[in-house]
Formats: structure tokens, C-alpha cells, sequence
């Protein structure tokens, strides 16, 4: 079982002369500049493009999110507006409705007093129309009445 | 120590094996370039697939691309300041681009069905000549964003808050690629000789569990990597406030 870790040794040992795990050589400033150039072509093609799409998309959000704030405080104001005006609107129509009450309570009341007025006029008239007949045919029949016991008591007397 | 009955095709390891390129009088690590190439071709594509057609409305791949931007963004800001962090944000985004999907490709991809001659295909950050460039390419960065912005004024950082620091400060500008390299370094071989040797030993369903580990490890190295390279480069250019 030890095969493996023999195998290891003889990869880290043997092999070429010059291997190892810290064998430095001209791979570290190759890469060193590959790096460098990958960095600038990411920059490139990358972080240049996708970082303008974003900040552009960032100012879209941002200038469209005004708008849509001013056009909020527009609706806003408008809607004050309006409901003041219909606030207004609605004040001077209970004004014209309350008018319009106490005229025709106005009107009503004077036709009523007019008619009341009237009535007791041609009640009184009636009144006082009957009281003068009564009298009349109250007078007439004490007439009558003292014409009749006249002719009664003349009738009576001369038989005695 | 009886020999093994069958020849195990799975894995075997070799350490500090490489594939010598010679340049000029120079050599070089050929399985290191093969990968990192892969590497940076894999993620050159899917910027320029992601970057193809930019809209308002992202969709597909410009999303992952723009959530990358904004995750590295916000690492660049947090830790470099409002000030600075435009100009270093290539940087730090690369760091942690080629880092991340060098440590994820070495884990994902079957680099075992590529032979070579000598050495192994792997991570490029498996190499102490890749964490050491990459490491030093910090220190060159952190060295000029600083000179850059306060010039010589630069040099007070070494003696704030007071001049006891100053040879402290001095072992730091040593210790800072140290670690870094040696950090990322020693995480990504450890992750792959840990997997390598559990596969040697029991090559099915066994090893998952610390390749799945080993995928979190890499990502959280080439995390710390991003995150303290723009740690790095936001001491250099902090203005001390009097």
C-alpha cells in the first residue's frame, strides 16, 4: 500500500534534475504579463462596456424616477386642485339648495297666511252675513209672533 | 508491499513534475501556459458572448456578466474608497476572474484526458510561478497607485501613526506577496493532491464530498486573493484625514 507514496517520491525526487514544487523559472514574468495583458483586454471588452451599460442603465432609472416623481406631484396638485373646486361646487350647492328651501318655505308661508287671511275674511263675511239674517228672521218672527197672539188675544176677547 | 494486481488507471501523482518549454535560454512551464490558456479562452468567450449584444433589459449571459461587474465592483469600493476604485477595478476584477475560473477549472475540468509527455495539466494557480507573478504584480500595483496619487507624500505611510512602524511597515511590503502567493498556492495543490490521493485510494463517490470542499476553498481564495490585492491598493491610496 505504501506503492503510492513511493510513486510520489520518486515523481518529486527523480524525474528531471530540476523539477520540484518551488521551481521558479521564466514561467513567473510570462505570466506576470499575461496577467497584465488579460487585464487589459478585460477591461476592454468587460468592465468598460458592462460598466457603462449599468451606470447608463443606473442614470434610466434614475432620470425616469424624477419624472415619475414630478409627474406624481403634478397628479397630486391637480387632484388638490380638483378637490377643492368640487369641495367649492359642492358648498355652493347646498348654498342654492338651502336657498331655494328657504324660498319656497318663504313662498308657502306667504300663500298660506294669504289664504288664511282669506278664508277667515269669508268666514268673518259668512259670519257676520248669517248673524244679520238670524236678526232679520229672528225680527220677522217676532212679528209674526206678535201679529199672531194680537189676532189670538182678539179672537179670545170680544167671546167673553 | 505486495505489488498491485492491476495497473490503476485512475490516478498517480506527480508532484514537481513539469513540461519544460525551452525560450531562448530560458525555460518554461508548458502545462501551466496550456491551462492558463484554456483558462483565459474559456472566460475571453463568455465576455464576448455576454458583450455581444448589450441591452437595457438584460437577459442570458450579460446578466451573469453584469452581476460579476456589480459583485467586483462592490469588493473594488468597499475596500479601495469612492475615490479610487474606478481606475483599480480592472485589476482587482481580473485577479479574481483568472483566479477563480483557474481554480475551478482546474477542479472541473478533465485535464486527465490530455497527455503529456511530462508533468500534468492543472489549476495555473497550482504553481508557485503563477500565485508568485500574480502576488507580485500586487505589490507593483499597490507601489503605483500609491506614487501615483500622493507621490512622495506616499512614503508617510510608513511612519503613521508613528515612526516605530516604520521597519514593520517595510517587513510587510516582504510579507504581502509572501502570504498571498504562498496562500493561494499552497490551498490550490493541497485541494488537488488531497482529491488526487483520495481518488487513488477509493476512486468512486469517496472523493466527492472533498471535491465539493475543494470547489468552496477555490472560490474563497480567489475571493481573499481580489479582496485583500484591493485592501492593498486602498492602504496605499488612503489620504490620512488630519
Amino acid at each position: 500500500m505504501t506503492s503510492w507514496l513511493l510513486l510520489a517520491e520518486a515523481g518529486a525526487t527523480a524525474g528531471s534534475p530540476e523539477g520540484g514544487l518551488f521551481d521558479l523559472d521564466a514561467t513567473l514574468p510570462l505570466m506576470a504579463l499575461q496577467v497584465v495583458l488579460l487585464t487589459f483586454i478585460l477591461n476592454s471588452l468587460f468592465f468598460r462596456p458592462v460598466g457603462k451599460a449599468v451606470e447608463d442603465r443606473e442614470g434610466y432609472i434614475t432620470t425616469s424616477r424624477t419624472q415619475a416623481k414630478e409627474q406624481l406631484a403634478q397628479a397630486e396638485r391637480l387632484e388638490a386642485d380638483l378637490r377643492e373646486q368640487l369641495r367649492g361646487a359642492r358648498l355652493e350647492a347646498q348654498k342654492v339648495i338651502q336657498d331655494a328651501e328657504q324660498d319656497s318655505d318663504r313662498l308657502y308661508r306667504e300663500a298660506m297666511a294669504v289664504a288664511q287671511a282669506d278664508a277667515i275674511a269669508s268666514r268673518e263675511n259668512a259670519r257676520s252675513k248669517i248673524d244679520a239674517q238670524r236678526a232679520e228672521a229672528l225680527g220677522a218672527l217676532k212679528a209674526d209672533a206678535d201679529r199672531l197672539a194680537d189676532l189670538i188675544v182678539a179672537r179670545l176677547l170680544p167671546a167673553s | 508491499m505486495a505489488p498491485l494486481p492491476f495497473a490503476l488507471p485512475f490516478a498517480a501523482l506527480e508532484v514537481g513534475q513539469h513540461l519544460y518549454w525551452q525560450l531562448g535560454h530560458y525555460k518554461i512551464h508548458g502545462q501551466v501556459f496550456l491551462s492558463s490558456w484554456v483558462v483565459i479562452g474559456a472566460l475571453l468567450a463568455v465576455v464576448v458572448i455576454g458583450t455581444r449584444r448589450m441591452e437595457r433589459d438584460p437577459s442570458g449571459v450579460q446578466n451573469l456578466l453584469e452581476f460579476l461587474w456589480d459583485y467586483l465592483r462592490d469588493i473594488a469600493r468597499e475596500y479601495i474608497g469612492e475615490k479610487a476604485y474606478r481606475d483599480w477595478l480592472p485589476f482587482i476584477g481580473t485577479l479574481f476572474l483568472f483566479i477563480f475560473v483557474s481554480n475551478w477549472g482546474g477542479a472541473l475540468i478533465p485535464w486527465k484526458l490530455v497527455h503529456l509527455p511530462s508533468g500534468e495539466l492543472g489549476a495555473p494557480t497550482a504553481d508557485i510561478n503563477t500565485t508568485i507573478a500574480l502576488a507580485l504584480l500586487v505589490s507593483l500595483a499597490y507601489f503605483y497607485a500609491g506614487l501615483s496619487r500622493k507621490g512622495f507624500r506616499y512614503f508617510e505611510y510608513y511612519v503613521e501613526p508613528t515612526p516605530i512602524m516604520l521597519p514593520f511597515k517595510i517587513v510587510e511590503d516582504f510579507t504581502k506577496p509572501l502570504s498571498l502567493s504562498f496562500r493561494l498556492f499552497g490551498n490550490i495543490l493541497a485541494d488537488e493532491l488531497v482529491v488526487a490521493v483520495l481518488a487513488f485510494l477509493v476512486p468512486l463517490v469517496v472523493p466527492l464530498p472533498v471535491m465539493f470542499l475543494g470547489l468552496f476553498t477555490s472560490a474563497i481564495q480567489a475571493l481573499i486573493f481580489a479582496t485583500l490585492a484591493a485592501y492593498y491598493i486602498g492602504e496605499a491610496v488612503h489620504e490620512e484625514h488630519h
